[in-house]
C-alpha cells in the first residue's frame, strides 16, 4: 500500500481504537446501535465537512458553513409554514447553496480576495439574514419530517442506519467519485499543491475555483437540510461555530490545511471521531460536556503533530 | 526549409520594462535553436508568449504556416507546442501519473480510467527512456527525474515544438548527457527544439542555430558556425567581456589565521557522515561533488538549518551549544540557498524588502532601519550586483530568474557577514554576471570574509577556492588545495572507489 494513505489509515485506526476502548469501558457500547447513532447524529456536520474538504485541499477555507446550516433551517421552516413540502424547499435551498458558493468562488478568483475574508463575510451575512427572517425557533410540522426520521435500514445486531446517515453515505460516495475519478477532482489537488504550477500546466483556474466553492455551498446547504429535518425546526442560531467543527473534522481526517493533500473519506472518520468522543463522554455520565471540547481539542493537537511527523518522513522532497 | 513555428514582431510591455520589442524568432523542424541573452533579456518572456502563458501586446505567431493565438499553456500544448518553464512546473504532492496526464485524463463511462492513465504515463516516460514507479508523488524523485517528467508532460504525441527553459541548470554531467540524447532523438523525429541555457559550452554542443536577445531586442541570429562563442558573449552583453585573469588563490596567506568556525566531526545520522571543516577569514572553501553527494546538506548543516546529531561546531573557539540559523546569523554567518523558489525569495515583496529582510530580522523588529537607510543599502546592492530592475520597489517575483538569484545574494551580503555560505551562487546567472560574482567572491575573501561555496561547476570552484572539499555519497572524501587542485584531480577524487 502506498504511503500516501498513511494519514488516512492513522485516522481510521484512532477511530477503531476509541470505539474498542469504549466497548471495554461500557457494556453496551460496542454495538451497531451506537455506531448507527454516531453516524446519524453527526451526519449533517459530516456532510458539510465533506464539501469543505475540497476547499481545504485546494488551499482555501470556508467559514460560512455554520451560518449556511442555520439559514437553510430557518428558510425551510418558514416555507413549511407557507405550505411547501420539505423536499421542495430542500431542493430550493440546495440550489441556493450552489449559487451562493459559485458567487463566492467568483469573487475569490475575479477580485483576488482571500477566501478567509470573503467566507467570513458570508458567515456574518447569512447569520444576519437568519435573524431578519426569525428571532425564534420555528417548527417544521409537515408529516414528511416524521416519515423521514422513521426511515432507515436496520443493521445486524439491533442497530439502525437512519435516513440522515444514508444521505451522508450517498454524499460521501458522490464526493469520492468527484475527488478521484474526475478531471475536476485532480485539478483541485493540483491547485492546492502549487497554484502557480497548476496554471502553467493548463488547469482552468477560474472554472475550478468556481466549482470548488459551488460544491462546498451545495454540501453545506445539504447539511443544513439534513439538520432541519433531523431537528424538525429552523432556529436562527443553529449551526453557530459548526464551521470550525467541520474544519476540525477535515484536519482530523488527514487533510493538510496547506492544501494539496487529503482524502474525503478521511473527513468522514474525522467527524465520526469527534462524534465518538461526545458519545463516550455521554456514556460516562459523570463528566460534563466541557470534556467533549477539551478532548476534541487535545486530539486535534496530537493529530497535527503526528501529521507533521508523518509527512516529514514521507520525504516529499528529495535532498540536493 | 520552412519554419515549423515563426514569431514575428512580438512585443510585450510590463510596467516599467519593455520586455520584448518587435522580436523575430523561428524554429525549423529537426533543429535545436538556442535562445541566448543576459539575465532579464526577455528569453523566458518570449517563450511564455510562444506557449500562451503570456499574451503579447503585438505580433503574430505562426505554427506550420497557420496563425495561432494560444490562450493558455494547455491550448498551446494541444496545438503541439510543449514547454518546460524555467522553474520545473509540476505538482510535487501529486503522483507522477496525475502530473503527466492532468488536463487530458482518459475517461471511461465519464469517469477517469486510472489504469489507462497509468499506461499513458508509463508510455510517455518510456519514450524518454525513463522507467519509474508512476504512483509515487513527483516530489519524492530527484530534480533530474522531475526535469524528465516535466519534459514527458510537455510532449504530446503530436508535439511539433518543445521549449526547454534552462533545463540543465540543476542537472549533473551525466544527467545533462542523457537529456541531450533525448533532445537529439526528438530532433531526429522532426521536432523543433528551443533551448535556453547559460552554459555556453552546452549550447554549442546541442544547437544548430542561435538567436541572441539583448534588452528585449533581437540582436543576432545565425548558425553556430556564424556565431562563435566570443562573438556570442559580446553580442549578449553588448561589449567585449573583459578577460579576468583567473589566477588561482594561494593558500599560504590564510592558513595561519585563527578559524572563525570549526566543525569537529559533525554529522547527522543517515544524512551526512561526520566531517571536519575550518572556515578562516580571507579563505574560500569550495564544496565539490555530484548532485546528491551532500553538498547542500553540508552547507545547511554548517549554517544550522539542518541540526547535527554528532560532533561539535565552535564559533571563535567557543562551542555553539544550540547551533541554529538564528545563532548563526547572530554570529555573523549567513547562508544563500540554492533553491530560490522554495526557500529564499518572497516573490510578492519588493526588491528592497527582500534585500533588507535578513538584516532587519537580525536587528530585531524594534530597531527598524529607517526608510532612507534601507533605500541607500538597496541602491548600493543593486549597483554592486548589477541587478536589472526598473526600481527598488518592483516585486521580486517579476524579475527574471537570474536577477532573483542576485537579489538573494544581495540579502546575504547586505548584513556584512563574517562568514558567507553560498549554495550554487551562479545557478541561472548569465556569463557577464557570472564573472562579476566570481570577482565579488574573491574580493570578499580579500577583505577578510570566510566563504564556503558549494557548486556543481568545477571551473568556478577552481577559480575561487583556496581549498576544495570533495564529497561523495554524503561523505567528505578528500581535500584538495594548492597546485594539486585541477579539474582532473577533483574528478578522480569523486570517482575513486571508496
Ligand atoms: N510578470 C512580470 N511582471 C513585470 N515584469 C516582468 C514580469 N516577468 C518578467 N518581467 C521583466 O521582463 C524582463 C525580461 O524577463 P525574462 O524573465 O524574460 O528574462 P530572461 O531573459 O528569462 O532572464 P534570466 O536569464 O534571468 O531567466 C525583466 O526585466 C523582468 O523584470
Ligand atoms: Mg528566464
Amino acid at each position: 500500500m502506498s504511503e500516501k494513505y498513511l494519514p488516512l489509515m492513522a485516522t481510521i485506526a484512532v477511530f477503531v481504537i476509541l470505539f474498542i476502548a469504549g466497548g471495554l469501558l461500557y457494556p453496551n457500547f460496542f454495538s451497531t446501535l451506537v455506531l448507527g447513532n454516531i453516524l446519524g447524529d453527526n451526519a449533517f456536520i459530516i456532510i458539510a465537512a465533506i464539501g469543505t474538504t475540497f476547499v481545504i485541499i485546494s488551499g482555501g477555507i470556508d467559514l460560512s458553513i455554520g451560518s449556511m446550516i442555520g439559514f437553510v433551517g430557518v428558510v425551510m421552516a418558514n416555507l413549511d409554514s407557507a405550505g411547501w413540502h420539505p423536499l421542495a424547499s430542500a431542493a430550493l435551498m440546495i440550489v441556493f447553496g450552489a449559487g451562493y458558493g459559485t458567487l463566492v468562488g467568483f469573487i475569490i478568483d475575479f477580485c483576488e480576495i482571500q477566501p478567509f475574508i470573503i467566507t467570513l463575510a458570508g458567515l456574518f451575512l447569512l447569520r444576519g439574514m437568519c435573524f431578519m427572517i426569525n428571532l425564534d425557533a420555528v417548527p417544521i410540522k409537515n408529516p414528511f419530517v416524521l416519515e423521514f426520521s422513521d426511515m432507515g435500514i436496520p443493521l445486524f445486531g439491533g442497530g439502525w442506519l437512519s435516513s440522515s446517515a444514508i444521505v451522508m453515505l450517498v454524499a460521501l460516495v458522490v464526493a469520492v467519485i468527484i475527488a478521484h475519478w474526475t478531471e475536476f477532482g485532480s485539478a483541485v489537488y493540483a491547485i492546492g499543491g502549487d497554484a502557480q504550477s497548476a496554471k502553467l500546466m493548463g488547469v482552468p483556474m477560474r472554472k475550478t475555483t468556481l466549482k470548488i466553492y459551488a460544491l462546498s455551498g451545495t454540501y453545506s446547504a445539504l447539511g443544513g437540510v439534513v439538520y432541519a429535518l433531523y431537528t424538525s425546526s429552523g432556529y436562527p442560531l443553529a449551526g453557530s461555530g459548526l464551521e470550525l467543527v467541520a474544519i476540525a473534522s477535515v484536519v482530523l481526517g488527514g487533510t493538510l490545511l496547506t492544501g494539496g493533500v487529503g482524502f474525503v473519506a478521511g473527513t468522514v472518520f474525522g467527524g465520526m471521531i469527534l462524534g465518538l468522543i461526545a458519545t463516550l463522554i455521554n456514556f460516562n455520565g459523570s463528566l460534563n460536556g466541557a470534556w467533549i471540547m477539551i478532548s476534541g481539542g487535545l486530539l486535534l493537537f496530537i493529530f497535527i503533530v503526528m501529521h507533521r511527523f508523518l509527512v516529514g518522513s514521507l520525504k516529499f522532497r528529495a535532498g540536493s | 526549409m520552412s519554419a515549423i513555428i515563426e514569431l514575428s514582431g512580438i512585443s510585450k510591455q510590463f510596467p516599467g520594462v519593455r520586455a520584448l520589442d518587435n522580436v523575430e524568432f523561428s524554429v525549423e523542424p529537426g533543429e535545436t535553436h538556442a535562445l541566448m541573452g543576459e539575465n532579464g533579456a526577455g528569453k523566458s518572456t518570449l517563450i511564455k508568449v510562444m506557449t500562451g502563458a503570456l499574451q503579447p501586446d503585438g505580433g503574430t505567431i505562426r505554427l506550420a504556416g497557420k496563425e495561432i493565438r494560444p490562450e493558455s499553456p494547455g491550448a498551446a500544448r494541444a496545438a503541439g507546442i510543449g514547454a518546460v518553464y524555467q522553474e520545473v512546473n509540476l505538482i510535487p504532492t501529486m503522483s507522477v501519473t496525475k502530473n503527466l496526464t492532468l488536463g487530458r485524463l482518459p475517461r471511461k463511462f465519464g469517469l477517469i480510467d486510472w489504469s489507462a492513465a497509468r499506461a499513458i504515463a508509463k508510455a510517455k516516460l518510456a519514450r524518454l527512456g525513463v522507467d519509474i514507479d508512476v504512483e509515487r508523488p513527483v516530489g519524492s524523485y530527484s530534480v533530474a527525474i522531475q526535469q524528465l517528467i516535466a519534459i514527458a508532460r510537455a510532449l504530446e504525441d503530436d508535439a511539433r515544438v518543445l521549449v526547454l527553459d534552462e533545463p540543465t541548470a540543476s542537472l549533473d554531467a551525466n544527467e545533462t548527457e542523457r537529456l541531450f540524447e533525448i533532445i537529439r532523438d526528438l530532433k531526429a523525429r522532426g521536432l523543433g527544439i528551443v533551448f535556453i541555457s547559460h552554459f555556453i559550452d552546452q549550447v554549442y554542443r546541442i544547437s544548430d542555430r542561435i538567436t541572441v536577445l539583448r534588452n528585449g531586442r533581437r540582436v543576432a541570429v545565425g548558425t553556430v558556425e556564424e556565431i562563435p562563442s566570443l562573438k556570442l558573449v559580446s553580442l549578449m552583453i553588448g561589449r567585449e567581456l573583459e578577460h579576468v585573469e583567473h589566477q588561482r588563490p594561494s593558500t599560504e596567506t590564510v592558513t595561519s589565521s585563527k578559524p572563525i568556525l570549526t566543525a569537529k566531526s559533525v554529522g547527522r545520522r543517515r544524512l551526512l557522515e561526520p566531517f571536519e571543516l575550518d572556515l578562516r577569514p580571507g579563505e574560500v572553501v569550495g564544496l565539490a561533488g555530484l548532485l546528491g553527494s551532500g553538498r547542500t546538506e553540508t552547507a545547511k548543516l554548517v549554517f544550522g538549518a539542518i541540526r547535527h546529531d554528532s560532533g561539535e561546531i565552535a564559533i571563535d573557539g567557543h562551542p555553539s551549544s544550540s547551533h541554529s540559523p538564528k545563532s548563526s546569523l547572530m554570529a555573523g554567518i549567513t547562508f544563500c540557498p540554492e533553491d530560490r523558489k522554495s526557500e529564499g525569495i518572497v516573490p510578492e515583496l519588493s526588491v528592497r524588502e527582500n534585500i533588507i529582510l535578513a538584516l532587519q530580522s537580525k536587528r530585531g523588529w524594534l530597531h527598524l532601519l529607517s526608510r532612507k537607510e534601507q533605500e541607500r543599502l538597496t541602491a548600493e546592492m543593486i549597483a554592486a550586483l548589477n541587478i536589472a530592475t526598473p526600481d527598488a520597489e518592483k516585486p521580486v517575483g517579476q524579475l527574471s530568474g537570474g536577477n532573483q538569484q542576485k537579489v538573494l545574494l544581495a540579502r546575504s551580503l547586505v548584513s556584512n557577514p563574517r562568514v558567507l555560505i553560498l549554495d550554487e551562487p551562479t545557478r541561472g546567472i548569465d556569463v557577464g554576471a557570472h564573472a562579476e560574482i566570481v570577482t565579488l567572491i574573491r574580493q570578499l575573501a580579500a577583505k577578510g570574509m570566510a566563504l564556503l561555496v558549494a557548486s556543481s561547476e568545477l571551473d568556478e570552484l577552481l577559480t575561487v577556492s583556496h581549498r576544495i572539499e570533495v564529497m561523495r555519497d554524503r561523505r567528505m572524501v578528500g581535500e584538495i588545495s594548492g597546485a594539486e587542485a585541477t579539474r582532473e584531480k577533483i574528478i578522480q577524487t569523486i570517482a575513486a572507489a571508496s
